[in-house]
């Protein structure tokens, strides 16, 4: 749908072209060994960012805003927040 | 079929020609009998459509939002106080470019508290975005109400509608009118398609937020469809006669105007009551026409131009006033004329407010007003004037 | 978890717990659903033109008119025969509770098949953090500061879902972010019954209400087990489920661990406002019945 289309409605999900991981300072970083496969960090993410590729729960860097809430919910302290090199 | 009825039920009929598929109604004198009269269509089985009780007219409103972006044709109606409470939703309507279709029955805006016709709640709406059109008698007003779907509708104007008629005078009336065929209205009325709908199927944002990189769009947009509005106007109005034998002139009509030297400008019911004194007056000799406004907004600068063009005095007579300065069509009026060649001295008169009666004596004493203007000059005379306050007062 | 129907790039601050909330109601409801929300943090957050995060159907219109928006949606689908499609309200307190609460009283009277949901932050948020009906005792806000004549808000929070209840809604329920499975259950729920539905969802918010990063499931988690954010279903008006609280924590656990109460630790006499904050949880207690 054009910008400049009559009704102005908005495709959706179309938020994700803007990288949110631009924000954040900590970087989550994830043992995989530690982790239980518990998913808890996937479903506390408030931005939908940790996703479970080939079993293990990876943090999408593009979205990522580093509040560490993943980190604080882990049952097993597998994820530390980490200052990130920029 | 002709039928002496009560203005506020050839409405309600009309509304039901129409095939709505959500009214939403709250009640305010004088216009609640319009809805009650479409409730009972409904519980009849005359009218299938969705009708919603609501809660308040800023409810009846919003809920017209909800059910026009899934899909809905949409009709309420109000007036005064009802309009007032809408005005944020007034805005809201027409910047999300929902076709909604609203009968304005005219009234007079609080404080003082006031059931009576004037025009004050709808010209006070003029900027809202909502095209504006003014009924002289019930048979225009019951006209409009297709009308307006087809230009509203419009894919080129996706604007909403207001259809204009005063309080009580209109709506309380017992007058005959033709009954509107249902048949003919879908022939030249073609059901609702709006391109994007609310639809899991098919999902879409509806009303996100701007800031200032793309608003200017939006409003730009907005008001090149009014602008696309004067010419559907005109033309609906052209198809409605050919289909119906009945046509009102597209975005003005006149009276009298041929050679008249005062020419009146009004909007509304009272264009009725001028039409009376102006032939009274033509026996006397006196050259007096009218011009009616029918469209309000879009504002038809053209067409007035070319129908006031040859006057030697313009009078606007009308129910509203703008506090701090003069009257809405008055001031619009000199506006439009401003740039152009039009020198004409142009008089103001805000007479009816509250319902306050306009009496063909009247009309005659606002054209001896303008006499003199003709005869001497602009600084004989008040070039506004707020008419018939009691002496006291003044 | 399915991918999300709330798509990430928001402008939610990070760890709010909001897009937490809304990430599993929409999990619950699925992707045949339509979305009515209020101006407020969720629609400021979430569309910004011409962008948008949301992958179902969603209408923004204005702050205090969703409950009416979603109505004509729901009418104007049962004229079309589309009744089958799940239709929610998602909006904050401020909407909720204050501006919008004649709006969503009409719904509920009028008996529409929507749920409502109310994100929960105790605060007008957009605007800066200003009390709000939620806003609970003594919480500070912008329009509620602490100084020499104020301790903060100076009511209690409003009983909103007290309120649904009391319209007839056939479902009423408070749930929160910390307790994902049960919040999911109850949306499903509320999807289930034939009626309008309220849910009240208590969401932290960490720029308003000030607390360590990473912390908002923790806030969520431990004013539940103060009793302070009681955990309840009521079905058809009458107390249908709780969730209970094995060992109710003082609040004083709650408070001091947020800036917006941290006064009632320094100021002399601040005990006594604890107490009356710890009463209202003991009284939640009571009432549901939260305790074993």
């Amino acid at each position: 749908m054009s910008k400049c289309g009559v009704s102005m409605v908005v495709e959706p999900g179309s938020t994700e072209i803007t990288k949110t991981g631009a924000w954040r300072t900590f970087v989550p970083v994830v043992d995989h060994d530690e982790c239980i496969k518990c998913s808890l960090c996937e479903i506390f993410c408030p931005d939908s960012c940790m996703h479970q590729v080939d079993g293990n729960f990876v943090p999408d860097l593009e979205y990522c805003k580093g509040c560490g809430i993943c980190a604080h919910e882990c049952p097993r302290g597998a994820i530390e927040m980490v200052l990130e090199e920029k | 079929m002709k039928k002496v009825v009560e203005g506020s039920y050839a409405i309600a009929d009309s509304v039901r020609c129409c095939l709505p598929d959500v009214v939403s109604v709250y009640p305010i004198t004088p216009q609640t009998h319009i809805v009650e009269h479409i409730s009972e269509f409904v519980a009849n089985g005359e009218l299938d459509c969705e009708y919603i009780n609501v809660d308040s007219e800023f409810s009846s409103l919003s809920s017209l939002i909800g059910a026009s972006a899934a899909g809905a044709r949409t009709y309420t109606s109000t007036t005064s106080q009802g309009l007032a409470l809408m005005f944020e939703v007034l805005y809201n309507v027409s910047g999300m470019r929902l076709p909604v279709v609203m009968t304005t029955v005219n009234r007079s805006l609080s404080a003082p508290l006031s059931i009576w016709n004037d025009q004050q709640d709808a010209t006070g709406a003029r900027d809202s975005g909502w095209i504006q059109i003014y009924a002289e008698n019930v048979q225009e007003a019951m006209d409009l109400t297709p009308q307006l779907y087809m230009i509203s509708e419009d894919p080129k104007i996706l604007t909403p509608s207001m259809s204009c008629m005063d309080g009580f005078i209109l709506t309380h009336v017992y007058e005959p009118v033709e009954f509107l065929d249902k048949d003919l209205i879908c022939e030249i009325l073609p059901p609702f398609q709006p391109e994007h709908v609310l639809d899991p199927e098919n999902p879409m944002t509806f009303g996100a937020f701007t800031d200032p990189s793309w608003f200017t769009e939006f409003k730009y947009l907005q008001y090149k469809a009014m602008e696309n509005a004067l010419a559907k106007i005109e033309e609906v109005d052209k198809v409605f006669e050919e289909t119906f034998g009945r046509g009102y002139g597209g975005l003005v009509d006149t009276y009298e105007a041929d050679d008249a030297e005062i020419m009146l400008v009004a909007m509304g019911s009272i264009v009725g009551t001028m039409k009376d004194a102006i032939d009274e007056m033509r026996s006397e000799g006196i050259k007096v026409g009218l011009v009616k406004v029918r469209s309000y907004r879009p504002f038809p600068t053209d067409a007035l131009m070319k129908a006031l063009k040859d006057a030697s005095v313009i009078v606007v007579i009308e129910k509203d006033l703008s506090m701090g300065y003069q009257s809405a069509l008055l001031t619009d009026i000199k506006g439009a004329f401003y740039n152009t060649q039009m020198r004409t001295p142009i008089l103001g008169f805000s007479a009816g407010l509250g319902g306050r009666d306009i009496a063909k004596r009247h009309i005659k004493k606002m054209v001896e007003t303008a006499s003199k203007v003709k005869d001497e000059s602009l600084e004989t005379v008040q070039e506004f004037e707020i008419f018939d306050v009691k002496p006291e007062c003044l | 978890m399915e991918e999300s129907l709330f798509a990430p790039g928001h402008r939610a601050c990070a760890g709010c717990g909001m897009p937490i909330a809304i990430k599993l109601v929409l999990d619950a409801a699925g992707p045949n659903t339509i979305v009515a929300s209020p101006t407020g943090c969720l629609e400021v957050t979430s569309t910004p033109f011409p962008e948008s995060s949301w992958k179902v159907p969603w209408i923004h219109s204005l702050f205090e008119n969703p409950a009416s928006v979603a109505s004509g949606i729901e009418v104007a689908l049962k004229k079309f025969g589309k009744s089958d499609v799940n239709l929610l309200v998602i909006g904050g307190d401020g909407s909720t509770f204050d501006i919008g609460i004649g709006s969503i009283s009409g719904m509920f009277d009028r008996g529409h098949n929507i749920t409502y949901v109310c994100y929960d932050n105790e605060a007008y948020m957009n605007t800066g953090v200003q009390r709000s009906g939620s806003t609970p005792f003594f919480a500070k806000t912008t329009t509620t500061p602490i100084g020499k004549e104020s301790l903060g808000n100076p009511v209690r929070k409003k009983d909103m879902p007290a309120i649904a209840v009391a319209h007839g809604a056939p479902y009423v329920a408070t749930a929160s972010i910390a307790y994902p499975t049960d919040l999911r259950r109850k949306v499903k729920r509320s999807l289930e019954i034939d009626g309008p539905a309220y849910i009240q969802i208590n969401a932290p918010c960490i720029t308003g209400w000030s607390y360590a990063d990473g912390d908002t499931i923790e806030q969520a988690r431990v004013v539940v087990e103060t009793c302070l954010y009681p955990l309840y279903e009521y079905v058809n008006g009458e107390l249908a489920g709780v969730k209970k609280v094995r060992h109710q924590r003082p609040v004083e656990d709650y408070l001091k661990a947020q800036g917006r109460y941290k006064h009632l630790f320094k100021m002399e006499g601040g005990e006594e406002y604890i107490a009356k904050i710890q009463a209202i949880a003991d009284k939640n207690a009571e009432k549901f019945g939260l305790l074993d």
